[in-house]
């Protein structure tokens, strides 16, 4: 058994066991290459009475090497209005990229972004969000982002 | 004799101290004159020609060798563990000056800073709390901490139990407690490892993780697997943890030696593919104005490239800046330079080309970790809290920027005018393995036909060095005399260039003229002198030119970053 089908099935038995936190539900997992999970903020939000869909994608490497995390847009599911977070899904977070670590899990992720939203006080589209969703990769791990801003 | 007395008649000056010279030619070895003391010629009392630097060629083992004496020296001044020491030296990028000023001024925060313990005496986790594992712990902390009064005695108690303090080699949890590592949640682990901050993984993890980084990322500096700890694998750690992964360690090892050299101003790699030697010259950035360190490496006489620019190669006479400036405006006319002019801009800092694929405007280059503003490209330090907007914005520079556009435009027909001969020099380079195979097939005749033995026709692929040698020469004057202003010094400069034009395509007519049994002899001759003109041609285009940057005497019809 690799090492990334037993952490995730691990992870899973968690989710199964414990739940998960409130605002994050597991939407699918029927393999261990991609989750989708939803997430909503609670309480006072910018974002009240919003859902978003977060697809994760893991490669074999995983959880050493991080998983491709980005919001799902299409018919049904769009992606939040947030400064660090691109129309087409993808997500400036240093957390899924060089702030990684391997004790991190896919929970501890949705948890990350969603008090990256919380905090959000005005939605705003990140600078050059046109320019970097023309030529954006598919996968959002193949772009080197800046992390530059706490605040938010 | 004879035809070389022809041109000696344009240039009665420069001719006088030659005839003698070519008198020891009587072998025809046209390479050998270089060797000669030319340097006379220059009024110094060293054989080094004006135009050349001292530089010295290192093997890798040569440059582990020197990164092995810092490291030894701050082993001894710090009483620290070699690898202590590595990632002290690491952290402050090998500026062992301020390593020792700071690490004086607050061991503690050195430390912590550069990855060698945590932040506190952490919390830590029940788990790990086992008894040897706590002592081995604090021994690690306390000779970290105190090494200035009684440096000698720590150093040898490290020395005793080295290896017990930096790596922790923790058993797994007692009895009926399953170990379980927290990453693969693999629980038939038996392996355990930790750094100093006692965060423990199995050895599969840390072998997988470190793997990742050195081959994937290309990184050395490997902090703890934990969330948020900032401990730094030691080398130590990481040959054990790679275990019987040789080619990893081996990468790793290679990533530290690039580390060094990159830091090390007076070091630069081979740029050359798969080279491993590197070039070891002290030339300051402000004799970059004036000189052309052009510097070969040991590893093969053709791996020559300049020690100030990225231009690899030789592009004697002119100095990287008007180099740069000629090659960027060659460049602009192809489409991929265009691309690269409006997608990438150069580190202000280490002049590395970076390509912009998203993110902010705050911008980090992974070379030199220099932080700076895409935008206005100052650095990021004045831009305070303005996250993604540069407010910067300078209405001079982009007014400049028009200007320089529609000029441009209007000097495009004299640009072409030193492009085209640019370009022809470049392409007969270009065509020199096709020169190369043709000449030794005409060596090969000649043997046959004449009585001239392998070493005697020797004289044609010399010259043909030459020819390609100077070639590289006069390309570069054409990208020196499109900035030169107009003056008595550029006439000069042009007549310089003219004649050695003039004697390369001469002797390059003669190399490639159909064989005459009949005259292979007088052939030689002519061959051999013109040769022996060629190089000093070559010898006085780059010696004038040279000595005119010395002393300033070349004006420009444009500022030149670093020469005013």
């Amino acid at each position: 058994m690799s090492v990334s089908t037993r952490r995730l099935s691990k992870e899973l038995t968690d989710i199964k066991n414990h739940g998960t936190p409130v605002g994050i539900n597991l939407l699918s997992s029927d393999n261990f290459e991609e989750w989708f999970l939803s997430l909503e903020v609670l309480g006072e939000t910018v974002y009240a009475g919003e859902v978003f869909c977060l697809r994760f994608r893991f490669d074999s490497q995983y959880p050493i090497s991080s998983p491709a995390v980005q919001f799902v847009t299409d018919d049904k599911w769009k992606a939040p209005v947030h400064p660090h977070v691109y129309t087409n899904g993808h997500i400036c977070a240093s957390i899924l990229g060089n702030e990684w670590s391997p004790v991190l899990s896919v929970i501890a992720v949705c948890v990350t972004l969603q008090s990256m939203l919380a905090s959000c006080k005005k939605k705003e589209l990140p600078p050059g969000n046109d320019r970097y969703v023309r030529h954006a990769p598919d996968n959002p791990k193949k772009t080197r982002f800046e992390y530059d801003d706490d605040t938010v | 004799m004879s035809s070389a007395d022809e041109y000696s008649d344009d240039d009665v000056g420069y001719y006088d101290e030659d005839d003698d010279e070519m008198a020891i030619d009587d072998d025809g070895s046209a390479s050998e004159m270089e060797l000669d003391p030319l340097g006379d010629f220059n009024e110094g009392t060293s054989k080094k020609k004006v135009y050349e630097v001292d530089y010295e060629s290192l093997s890798q083992a040569e440059v582990e060798k020197q990164m092995k004496g810092d490291v030894d020296y701050i082993t001894s001044i710090f009483g620290v563990t070699p690898d202590v020491a590595s990632l002290l030296l690491r952290h402050f990028d090998w500026n062992k000056e301020k390593l020792i000023e700071k690490y004086m001024d607050n061991t503690t925060t050195v430390s912590v800073a550069a990855g060698i313990m945590p932040p506190e005496k952490a919390p830590r986790r029940p788990a790990a709390s086992g008894g040897r594992l706590h002592s081995s712990s604090e021994s690690t902390k306390e000779s970290l901490i105190g090494p200035r009064r009684s440096s000698r005695r720590i150093a040898s108690a490290a020395t005793k139990s080295g290896k017990s303090k930096i790596l922790d080699r923790v058993a797994p949890p007692a009895q009926d407690e399953p170990a379980v590592c927290l990453i693969c949640f693999d629980d038939t682990q038996t392996d355990f490892l930790s750094l100093v901050c006692d965060h423990r993984f199995c050895k599969t993890c840390w072998a997988a993780y470190i793997e990742s980084k050195v081959k994937t990322e290309a990184e050395s500096w490997i902090t703890c697997m934990a969330e948020d700890c900032d401990v730094v694998a030691t080398n130590e750690f990481v040959k054990e943890a790679l275990a019987e992964d040789k080619q990893t360690w081996e990468r790793f090892h290679e990533l530290l030696v690039r580390h060094y050299v990159s830091h090390r101003p007076e070091l630069k790699y081979c740029p050359y593919p798969g080279c491993t030697y590197t070039a070891s010259c002290s030339i300051t950035k402000a004799s970059l104005a004036t000189q052309v360190p052009i510097v070969a490496c040991g590893n093969s006489a053709t791996h020559k490239f300049c020690f100030g620019c990225n231009v690899d190669g030789d592009h004697r006479p002119v100095v990287c800046s008007v180099a740069k400036m000629w090659l960027q405006k060659c460049h602009d006319d192809s489409e991929t330079a265009n691309w690269i002019k409006s997608n990438t801009k150069e580190c202000s800092k280490c002049q590395s080309t970076i390509e912009k694929n998203g993110g902010c405007n705050h911008m980090t280059c992974k070379k030199c970790k220099y932080e700076f503003c895409w935008v206005c490209m100052g650095p990021w330090s004045e831009h305070g809290t303005s996250w993604y907007n540069c407010n910067r914005f300078d209405e001079k520079a982009s007014k400049d920027a028009r200007d320089a556009q529609s000029r441009s435009r209007a000097s495009l027909e004299r640009y072409l005018h030193y492009y085209n001969r640019w370009a022809n020099h470049e392409q007969s380079k270009k065509l020199s393995v096709e020169l190369y195979a043709k000449t030794e097939k005409k060596m090969e005749e000649m043997q046959m036909t004449s009585e001239l033995s392998w070493i005697e026709v020797q004289f044609m692929k010399k010259a043909v060095d030459e020819v390609i040698k100077c070639r590289t020469t006069l390309m570069w004057t054409y990208g020196m005399a499109y900035y030169l202003d107009s003056s008595n010094e550029k006439e000069l400069f042009e007549d310089n260039q003219r004649d050695l034009e003039r004697a390369v395509e001469d002797l390059s007519e003669l190399i490639e003229s159909p064989l005459d049994p009949e005259v292979i002899k007088t052939l030689r001759q002519k061959v051999t002198d013109r040769t022996v003109y060629v190089t000093k041609r070559n010898e006085i285009m780059l010696e004038d030119t040279a000595r005119g940057f010395l002393e300033g005497r070349w004006k420009w019809n444009l500022p030149v970053v670093g020469l005013d």
